[in-house]
């Protein structure tokens, strides 16, 4: 077995229960430790689709997933837990809680049912929350944080659960180029040093060009290209996917694009 | 040290209901008093398991909807129950135990009434769903309760009007021993999930990702909390408030982890329910107040200062 393979979808195809058409028709994804993938492609292309049947969340109609070798849809959720931190896409606490204590719930899959928390359980949260810069922020209200500080948060409760591999669904979404940039280098700055891999699930091709070891492009529940952002982002896929005219320029070696005007 | 004043304010609170009264009973006749024995001690201990039960499924289902306004009673139970009291007093159905177990009755089926709605489709007991479910059952069984009301004779509508309200004169050491056996249970069910409603609250995705089997926690949750409930409305009636107001007194006190915010919602419920039902044997005496109203007017003064405190947040 390849060791460092954490995840391995291998052809799956999906479709929700009374749609006409699938979501995901094929689609194949390797994820290696000390790796950045960076799952790009338009609006209901079924980035999070793939996310969730990668997860196991839903049943593959064909094809197979695995993580660390095991049948998705076989991990118990617990088990699962400790080898996947994810940040979801969407949530919303109605209830005041501090940052650390948000940050505390990683360790749960950790921990049994009646079992109180143990020293090696309080070091990694301080662990995750200083790798997430966010100590200083501990003992302040969750509501209180700006959009970019929430979700520093929410990848330290991640990394609280010491995963082998961390999934982003849209972490920089409505963030300004401040707040973006502080968590892709974060994303960056914890694969490279945290023995883990990184499925991060972006609009933002250019940073995602910068940062991201492999590109896989979704288009139409299909892959249209993956592999290193150079050979991914060339301008006719990236134009036939995204549907719209585009320059391709090239920033530190990793490939820019810049969508073009277009006459009516 | 804040667990230590809460357990010293409701065994002041249990003291106070037991040297007040409309009887009066010399202090040092207390111990020996049979008012006291057979009258204000059982009924004390019963509001303990009363308040303390609301108190612990309030707090559990204000998680389990992810909801901050609901209430036990919310879900459709306490019209069940209704129903089945009045149709126990109506019927002139006899013994000590059946209108409580006509309630019981009637709780049961409107928690599987709203517990089937909340599957239809594959929902997994979706919040919006149940809520609804909820609603519609409790305007459905209202809407019978009252066209029994409507038929029922002068002192059987004040019965079952009063029992509606909620009410311990019940209280007896046979149903003090019953309830004291039966709650344990839930209880202790909703105790073994405090860990999975920690992550439940996030949402059911997020709570999935950090290890919750979403869609059986949801269940047993749900089971144990109504079941509560059930047993708490069928001895005493439909008590309003203290399941929304407590867990919110709890989380202020000892914060939203739920290993600590159960059982400090049970310290806190049994306290508010004894000195309630205090004031409703005093208020009025040698009557007593449905102790529904007095909950309903000390709780919504406090939900106010509550909401109040929201805002201002």
């Amino acid at each position: 077995m390849d060791r460092g393979l954490i995840l391995d979808v291998q052809d799956v195809r999906f479709r929700y229960p009374g749609a006409t058409t699938d979501a995901l028709g094929g689609v194949s994804l390797e994820l290696r430790s000390g790796e950045l993938v960076a799952l790009l492609g338009p609006n209901g292309s079924g980035k999070t689709t793939l996310v969730r049947v990668a997860l196991g969340l839903h049943a593959p109609l064909s094809g197979r997933t695995s993580i660390l070798g095991r049948t998705a849809r076989d991990w118990p959720r617990r088990d699962l837990a400790r080898v996947v931190g994810v940040v979801a896409q969407r949530e919303d606490n109605l209830f005041p809680q501090r940052v650390r204590d948000t940050v505390r719930l990683g360790r749960y899959p950790h921990l049994g049912p009646w079992a109180v928390e143990r020293e090696e359980d309080r070091a990694a949260v301080e662990r995750a929350l200083e790798r997430c810069d966010v100590t200083g922020l501990a003992d302040r209200w969750l509501w209180t944080l700006s959009g970019g500080e929430y979700q520093r948060v929410r990848i330290a409760r991640a990394l609280a659960q010491q995963p082998r591999l961390l999934v982003l669904d849209e972490p920089t979404a409505s963030l300004d180029v401040r707040h973006e940039m502080e968590l892709f280098q974060l994303i960056r700055r914890l694969v490279d040093t945290e023995d883990l891999g990184a499925l991060l699930v972006t609009h933002d091709v250019n940073l995602a060009a910068r940062f991201a070891d492999r590109i896989a492009l979704l288009c139409g529940g299909t892959l249209a290209a993956a592999g290193p952002p150079p050979a991914v982002l060339r301008q006719d896929v990236a134009e036939a996917v995204f549907g719209w005219p585009l320059a391709i320029s090239s920033f530190e070696d990793r490939p820019q694009i810049t969508p073009l005007r277009r006459d009516r | 040290m804040k667990w230590l004043a809460m357990g010293a304010v409701l065994v002041a609170a249990l003291a106070a209901a037991i040297v007040f009264g409309p009887a009066h009973v010399p202090f040092t006749d207390l111990a020996r008093s049979p008012i006291v024995w057979e009258l204000r001690l059982p009924r004390a201990l019963l509001a303990v398991l009363v308040g303390g039960s609301l108190g612990v499924a309030g707090a559990s289902l204000q998680s389990l909807v992810r909801n901050p306004l609901a209430d036990p009673f919310l879900l459709g139970l306490s019209g069940g129950a209704g129903l089945g009291a009045v149709l126990a007093i109506a019927l002139h159905l006899g013994g000590p135990w059946a209108l409580p177990l006509a309630a019981f009755a009637g709780a049961l089926l409107a928690l599987g009434l709203v517990f089937r709605l909340g599957l239809v489709g594959g929902a997994e007991l979706d919040p919006r769903i149940l809520l609804l479910g909820g609603v519609a059952v409790g305007a459905f069984t209202g809407a019978v309760t009252t066209a029994i009301v409507s038929l029922a004779e002068a002192t059987e509508l004040r019965n079952a009007y009063l029992w509606l309200w909620g009410g311990l004169s019940s209280a007896s050491w046979a149903t003090v021993r019953l309830i004291g056996l039966y709650i344990p249970v839930p209880i202790f069910v909703l105790l073994a999930a405090a860990r999975p409603l920690d992550l439940l609250v996030l949402g059911d995705e997020s709570a999935r990702y950090l290890g919750t089997e979403v869609a059986s926690t949801k269940r047993r949750v749900y089971l144990a909390a109504s079941l509560l409930t059930a047993a708490a409305v069928a001895v005493a009636g439909v008590i309003g408030f203290v399941g929304l107001i407590v867990p919110h007194v709890g989380r202020g006190l000892v914060g939203g982890r739920h290993r600590a915010l159960l059982p400090a919602s049970f310290v806190i419920g049994a306290t508010l329910l004894v000195l309630a039902d205090t004031l409703a044997r005093l208020a009025v005496a040698p009557r007593e107040l449905p102790v529904g109203i007095v909950t309903a007017l000390l709780g919504v003064p406090l939900f106010v200062l509550l909401l109040k405190r929201w805002t201002a947040a």
